[in-house]
């Protein structure tokens, strides 16, 4: 919570990304999408899958958040406040899992 | 702002200034404030009648005066009364009346919100009492463990109450926080950058934080309690493999940053007094923000030294205990922080600086007996004892309440143009201090010899009479306090000394307006150079670099052409739609449909409600 | 969403240059995120705890699934060129893809509704089993926020027709879709954490 808010953030409005970028995530998106539901299918990689997924699933979080939700864009106050709220949340669920012994 | 809305705004708001509609449209944050503050002290007479009725029953040992379901209640009640419905609101109304006058704004972000947080904070009380109609209040203490919140050993509807009461008075608390910081963060003043905000300002940013990140995790634990009981989905049924544990677990991920948001605002309130009083800047500025801000952090890492004796693990023991102790730290450098201003300060003994004091005192040894649980050995033997009792109220009663006081007796003249009497203040603040004290003082003693809590008699053989007694009549002492309270409280409201803009010789920006403030706040936004701006104006001499200052006085735009929002009747048509909503699940699920409809109808007519004079 | 006070008071200069309404929205996502965080860790500490199945590798579906979350995916892809379209001022386009982002988020829930009652046939209810009991109410909660999303849409689909969509009001439009990508990316982490992995056999100990 440093002094950062006090930049206005006026000019980021232009920096939007154009459809044609916005379409070529959605198809880094999909084509995720079907990696992961191929791989689920391959017995061999089974002692990996958990980080197999979670690995993808954090690339599509992390397109969706900075490119659709612009931002990569916009002013550090937005990103400050939801990575925290997120690392907050992934601390707790990951608290709560240690302490019930499902992970270790 | 509002140059270009013309002469209709002044006439606008003129037209609606008093009769009790104006007071249910209202979305002033000073007349919102001051609901908060009336309800509050209100259900902080109920809390403290519960109070005496447990004082009472407990004075004699094997006493029959209040029979055991009745007692389970009657705590029950008094916690919830205290924390959500008393001490939170109290912050509450000093954060609404407050805050947008010491960062220099006309109002709160989003003015209808904060209606609609007052009016489902009131309904959410009232859902939550109305259960002593309805076939008994919630009796399973506050923290409501599962399993004994089953159906089966909780068959009455008084955990849905509390489970029902607790989710409108969250989402109340959530809208509140999300609206103060936004207006913290977007209506300062110019130049009034973070690190010049003053100290209530920055522990109400703290505590709404809190809010924000803690009470989506009640909400679950909530919901799930619900779908427990009412639709047989087994949350915490261990015979279906659930855990009950979890339930403890998601309430106190919620309750340990609740306790914060207990405290800080009492330590936000006694850092602008001491100052005040001392005339001197508060010791270490940003050490006193940074330390609010550090509490506000590890509050979330420190939850499960509430549940040091369910089996954790060594790992896990080791772990809290250790974060526990850390969170010491900080909270004493505010201590010696406060300890600080007021060395070589000219100390003025007045009632709000007697609370701010005994705060301090009070709030030092709540936090010695606190900090001895963070060993999980020393934890176990006090566990669930009077110990325990002794202690929280030391930092709840002893700490928030007494700093609550010291804000009403400090920021009354302002809110009301009046002085509270000294004579009455000083009365009420022995009686409450030494009151306090005979009261939770012996609880530490019959804690260590074994006394457990939340039972509703004791054997004679135990030897626990006289302090019970003792303890009792102690209770009395600060029930008389409290009238001494009310009695002052009425005859200054009506006949106190006019108190003047500034009568404390105040250091920030809400003594540079009239008491009470115009509706507007601030003829002309005030421009900010300094942490104490408006001690800084009034005192060049002392500060060589600061430019001439603000000018809060009339001499700014004209009345009429400030634009204010008007009043609005949809926030009180949603609160009441949403509760009783919540109040129509216990009948029955369906039903509640009815009240969705009257919030949903609300927000509609929210939505569209054209609000500014320019839009007609 | 579409007052006149917010129109008002975006006027407004603030202290950070930025709309209270956006701040407002980052917020309460964040605040979300502690919600949803909180519903999956429930699930992740009962998807293998329960005492009578189904289990989850007995029911769960991941061919349908997976369409279901390529369905809401693409709706996301139409609500950022909503977006796109309102901020060019160019209010029929904008309209299109506002419809495109309720439609696919109805079919969404269709998929939705067609899982659960796959699943009831086949012996899950929410009062099966702790699994159930916590798949359901994550689900559940997921679905009630695209709902939510969905009516939003449809409200600014009809405003448009009787006020316009113009630029200076595209905030309107991406708040929505703010609230529309969170609830988007939340089902990518329910998708993999749900899915993917709590459909893995747990490993015999």
């Amino acid at each position: 919570m440093a002094e950062q808010e006090l930049h206005p953030a006026q000019a980021h409005e232009s920096a939007h990304p154009s459809p044609a970028k916005y379409i070529l995530i959605a198809t880094y998106l999909t084509l995720i999408t079907i990696f992961e539901v191929l791989i689920y299918y391959v017995d061999a990689l089974q002692d990996y899958f958990l980080w197999i997924f979670l690995v993808l699933s954090a690339v599509k979080f992390y397109y969706v958040a900075m490119f659709y939700m612009h931002l990569k864009f916009d002013a550090r106050i937005f990103k400050t406040l939801f990575i925290f709220g997120l690392v907050l949340a992934t601390f707790i669920m990951a608290a709560l899992l240690l302490l019930f012994s499902i992970i270790i | 702002m509002a140059t270009a809305v013309g002469a209709f705004g002044g006439a606008d708001h003129a037209a609606s200034k008093s009769g009790v509609w104006s007071w249910i449209t209202t979305v002033d944050h000073k007349r919102i404030g001051i609901l908060y503050g009336v309800t509050a002290v209100t259900f902080f007479l109920i809390g403290g009648f519960e109070a005496l009725l447990i004082r009472l029953q407990l004075a004699e040992a094997e006493s029959t005066l209040i029979a055991a379901g009745l007692f389970n209640q009657l705590f029950t009640m008094h916690a919830l009364t205290m924390i959500f419905l008393a001490i939170m609101p109290l912050g509450a109304a000093f954060f609404n009346f407050i805050v947008p006058l010491q960062i220099g704004a006309r109002d709160v972000a989003f003015p209808r919100l904060n209606a609609l947080s007052y009016w489902l904070f009131l309904f959410g009380a009232l859902l939550l009492n109305s259960s002593f109609i309805f076939g008994g209040a919630p009796d399973v203490g506050w923290f409501a463990y599962a399993n004994l919140t089953a159906l089966e050993y909780s068959p009455s509807s008084a955990v849905d109450f509390f489970a029902l009461g607790m989710l409108v008075l969250g989402v109340s608390s959530l809208a509140a926080a999300l609206n103060f910081i936004i207006t913290i963060l977007n209506l300062r003043a110019p130049g009034m950058t973070l690190m010049r905000m003053p100290v209530f300002t920055w522990m109400t940013l703290v505590v709404s934080f809190l809010l924000v990140f803690a009470l989506p995790i009640l909400t679950v634990g909530l919901v799930q309690l619900l779908f427990w009981r009412e639709f047989g989905m087994p949350f915490f049924s261990a015979e279906a493999g659930a855990d009950p544990l979890l339930w403890q677990h998601i309430f106190w991920l919620f309750g340990h940053p609740e306790v914060y948001i207990l405290i800080l605002p009492a330590m936000g309130i006694v850092s602008e007094i001491l100052p005040t009083y001392s005339r001197k800047p508060l010791f270490g500025y940003s050490t006193v923000v940074f330390a609010g801000v550090a509490i506000g952090f590890m509050g979330f890492a420190v939850w499960a030294h509430h549940m040091f004796t369910v089996g954790l693990g060594s790992i896990a023991l080791a772990a809290f205990s250790a974060s526990t102790m850390l969170i010491a730290v900080p909270t004493g450098i505010k201590i010696f922080n406060w300890i600080a201003t007021l060395w070589g300060g000219s100390i003025q003994f007045t009632t709000a600086m007697l609370f701010a004091l005994g705060f301090v005192a009070l709030f030092v040894i709540g936090g010695l007996s606190g900090v001895m649980h963070a060993s999980p050995p020393v934890d176990t033997q006090q566990q669930d004892t009077y110990f325990v009792v002794a202690h929280l109220h030391y930092v709840l009663f002893g700490g928030s309440i007494m700093g609550l006081f010291g804000g009403i007796y400090y920021w009354f003249p302002k809110m009301t143009g009046r002085l509270l009497s000294e004579g009455w203040g000083k009365l009420h603040f022995w009686l409450m201090f030494i009151g306090m004290n005979v009261t939770f003082g012996p609880m530490h003693l019959v804690g260590i010899d074994g006394m457990p809590r939340r039972i509703n008699t004791y054997d004679e053989s135990m030897g626990w009479e006289l302090l019970n007694q003792i303890e009792t009549v102690g209770a009395f002492i600060i029930a008389l306090s409290v009238a001494v309270f009310l009695v002052n409280f009425f005859k200054s409201v009506k006949s106190g000394e006019p108190a003047g803009d500034d009568p404390w010789d105040g250091r920030t920006l809400e003594w540079s307006i009239s008491s009470p403030p115009p509706e507007y706040n601030f003829a002309r936004i005030p421009v900010v150079h300094s942490n104490e701006p408006f001690w800084d104006q009034k005192h060049p001499e002392l500060k060589h670099d600061a430019p001439p200052v603000i000018a809060g006085g009339a001499d700014g735009e004209a009345e009429e052409s400030i634009h204010m929002p008007n009043p609005s009747y949809w926030p009180i048509v949603v609160g009441f739609g949403t509760a009783l909503a919540a109040g129509l699940v216990i009948v029955n699920p369906w039903l509640a449909s009815i009240g969705a409809v009257i919030g949903l109808l609300g927000i509609y007519g929210w939505v569209f409600e054209p609000a500014g004079p320019e839009h007609h | 969403m579409t007052t006149n006070t917010t129109a008002h008071e975006s006027h407004l200069a603030t202290t950070t240059g930025l709309d209270h309404r956006k701040l407002l929205m980052w917020l309460f996502l964040a605040s979300e995120c502690l919600f949803f965080g909180s519903l999956i860790a429930t699930f992740l500490l009962y998807k293998d705890a329960s005492v009578v199945g189904p289990q989850p590798h007995e029911i769960l579906n991941i061919p349908v699934t997976s369409t279901s979350t390529f369905v809401l995916l693409t709706s996301s892809l139409a609500m950022v060129l909503a977006l796109a379209a309102v901020q060019r001022n160019d209010v029929v386009s904008a309209r299109f893809w506002i419809f495109a982002t309720a439609f696919l988020g109805a079919t969404f829930l269709g998929f939705q509704v067609y899982e659960f009652y796959e699943f009831v046939i086949h012996g899950l209810t929410p009062k099966t089993n702790v699994f159930g009991a916590s798949f359901f109410t994550l689900t559940g909660f997921h679905g009630a926020h695209v709902t939510v999303g969905v009516i939003w849409l449809m409200s600014l689909f009809f405003y448009s027709f009787r006020h316009g969509l113009p630029a200076e009001r595209s905030l309107d439009v991406e708040l929505c879709g703010l609230y529309w990508h969170f609830v988007d990316i939340v089902w990518v982490v329910i998708f993999t954490v749900v899915y993917l992995i709590g459909s893995l056999e747990p490993a015999a100990t």
